[in-house]
């Protein structure tokens, strides 16, 4: 039997906590060479002009004054918890939020959850979104994403026939992003899940986003789905903020599971230029 | 694309030399809301109350700032999307609010009403947030402050770097770059 690893969620907090003031302030090595190669083939003069707009705000951020961005998002957490792992000194969730909700307090972050109808801000940013796997092991693996509004209200989840089939996917996402157009803040990182069910094909789309910017799918199959959508949102013109150009989208992730013979569910994550996620391994 | 330096209050004369493409820098006063904020300017309205400042002239920075660090007036200032203020913005330049700023797309019917009264729609860039947040030189809090983020602030900024983004001719900058770019990704 395997033996059982204790872990206290203490330092699960203090995980939380670093992540996302580090998430806030520093900008994802990965996105920041994505944008340099998009500049370098970028023709579009204003184009060029906000994508340095982009890279000097990066660099004012870094001084740790001034978040990427004043959305510094709710706080999303994608959580693969060994099944050997035992959690101890308190509850796990409640320590998550303790640390999403220090960070956003230490780290002048702004606090952004409400009541959905009432709109009142709850002035803490809590709670956090937790989405947890368990999965083989003793170690937990934590995924720190700030989400911000604007790129998640350019999101969707759509129930397609299974007769609409992969051109049908790729028309649907295509389409949804240029509708998009400058509201996501493009250049967007493009998440997708295709099967699952329901809430599978968006949690799929959201964890997606959080790939390396533009390394391919294993499957051979989603890669080349991945590459002409890219393609095509990139021949739209939207560009940079909206402003023109061909630079609208830095790369397109699909993720794919199993799903009923009845269905294919469809979900589509977008994700800003400044798609700020962070991770640890305890 | 021409470039132009303002100073609010903005006025028609100001308004009717701007085509959708040009770089305006502007500076002096900006109020900032948001949703909650414009919900209740807009029932303060339908009560026949006064609005938290005089709208004739000014700017509406759509932005719902981070906290500010001691020492700073204001943290990361970025604009948030503008389509949610479309149910509010006619009525309000109707009232003489002369410009918008935000990001992304806005209604047909804001796009008229800044024909029909002189005003635009300046895109800045989003999630540029701490480059504008490091431009504001003052800022206060003028109402609502129990919305936190969301409340009225007086920013006082200097040569904010704006994009026309619709004029007062009915002109779509938005829709203008697609179109100029569309297709050319696979000719690069």
């Amino acid at each position: 039997m395997a033996e059982v690893r204790d872990v206290s969620v203490k330092d699960v907090e203090e995980a939380i906590y670093k992540l996302a003031l580090e998430a806030a302030y520093h900008l994802p090595e990965d996105i920041l060479e994505a944008e340099k190669k998009a500049y370098e083939r970028e023709k579009s003069p204003v184009a060029k002009k906000v994508l340095e707009t982009i890279f000097k705000n990066v660099e004012v951020s870094a001084q740790e004054e001034f978040p990427l961005c004043q959305d510094t998002g709710l706080a999303v957490i994608f959580l693969e918890v060994g099944q050997d792992v035992h959690f101890t000194d308190g509850y796990l969730v409640d320590a998550i939020n303790r640390g999403v909700e220090r960070a956003y307090k230490d780290g002048y972050l702004r606090k952004s959850t409400c009541h959905p109808l009432t709109r009142e801000n709850y002035g803490n940013n809590l709670p956090a979104i937790v989405h947890t796997f368990v999965v083989p092991g003793d170690k937990v693996r934590i995924i720190f994403d700030a989400k911000g509004g604007g790129s998640e209200s350019m999101s969707k989840v759509q129930m397609m026939k299974p007769a609409d089939g992969r051109d049908g996917i790729i028309k649907t996402v295509v389409d949804w992003v240029i509708e998009a157009g400058p509201n996501p803040c493009p250049p967007v990182i493009v998440g997708v899940g295709i099967g699952g069910d329901f809430e599978r094909a968006a949690v799929m789309a959201k964890h997606a986003t959080l790939r390396k910017v533009g390394e391919p799918s294993p499957d051979p199959v989603l890669a080349e789905m991945e590459q002409e959508i890219y393609e095509k949102i990139n021949n739209s013109g939207i560009g940079p903020a909206g402003l023109g150009g061909l630079t609208t989208c830095l790369g397109v992730h699909i993720e794919m599971e199993p799903c009923h013979i009845a269905t294919l569910p469809l979900g589509i994550n977008i994700a800003c230029h400044v798609n700020r996620h962070k991770e640890i391994v305890l | 694309m021409a470039e132009y330096k303002l100073t609010t209050p903005l006025t028609d004369e100001d308004i009717i030399k701007l085509k959708a493409g040009d770089v305006v820098y502007l500076s002096g006063v900006v109020y900032t809301a948001r949703d909650a904020a414009h919900m209740r300017m807009v029932k303060a309205l339908d009560e026949g109350k006064e609005l938290p400042f005089d709208i004739k002239g000014q700017v509406i920075y759509y932005v719902g700032p981070s906290p500010a660090r001691p020492g700073k007036p204001i943290g990361s200032a970025g604009p948030t999307t503008s389509y949610r203020m479309n149910p509010f913005a006619p009525r309000l330049i109707a009232l003489g609010q002369k410009g918008m700023i935000g990001k992304g797309k806005m209604s047909d019917e804001v796009k008229q009403a800044c024909m029909k009264y002189k005003a635009c729609y300046f895109a800045s860039i989003g999630g540029a947030a701490a480059v504008v947040g490091s431009a504001v030189k003052e800022a206060e809090i003028i109402a609502y402050p129990e919305l936190g983020p969301e409340a009225v602030r007086r920013l006082v900024v200097e040569d904010m770097p704006l994009f026309v983004c619709y004029d007062s001719y009915g002109n779509d900058l938005y829709e203008m770059a697609k179109k100029e770019w569309a297709g050319k990704f696979s000719l690069a």
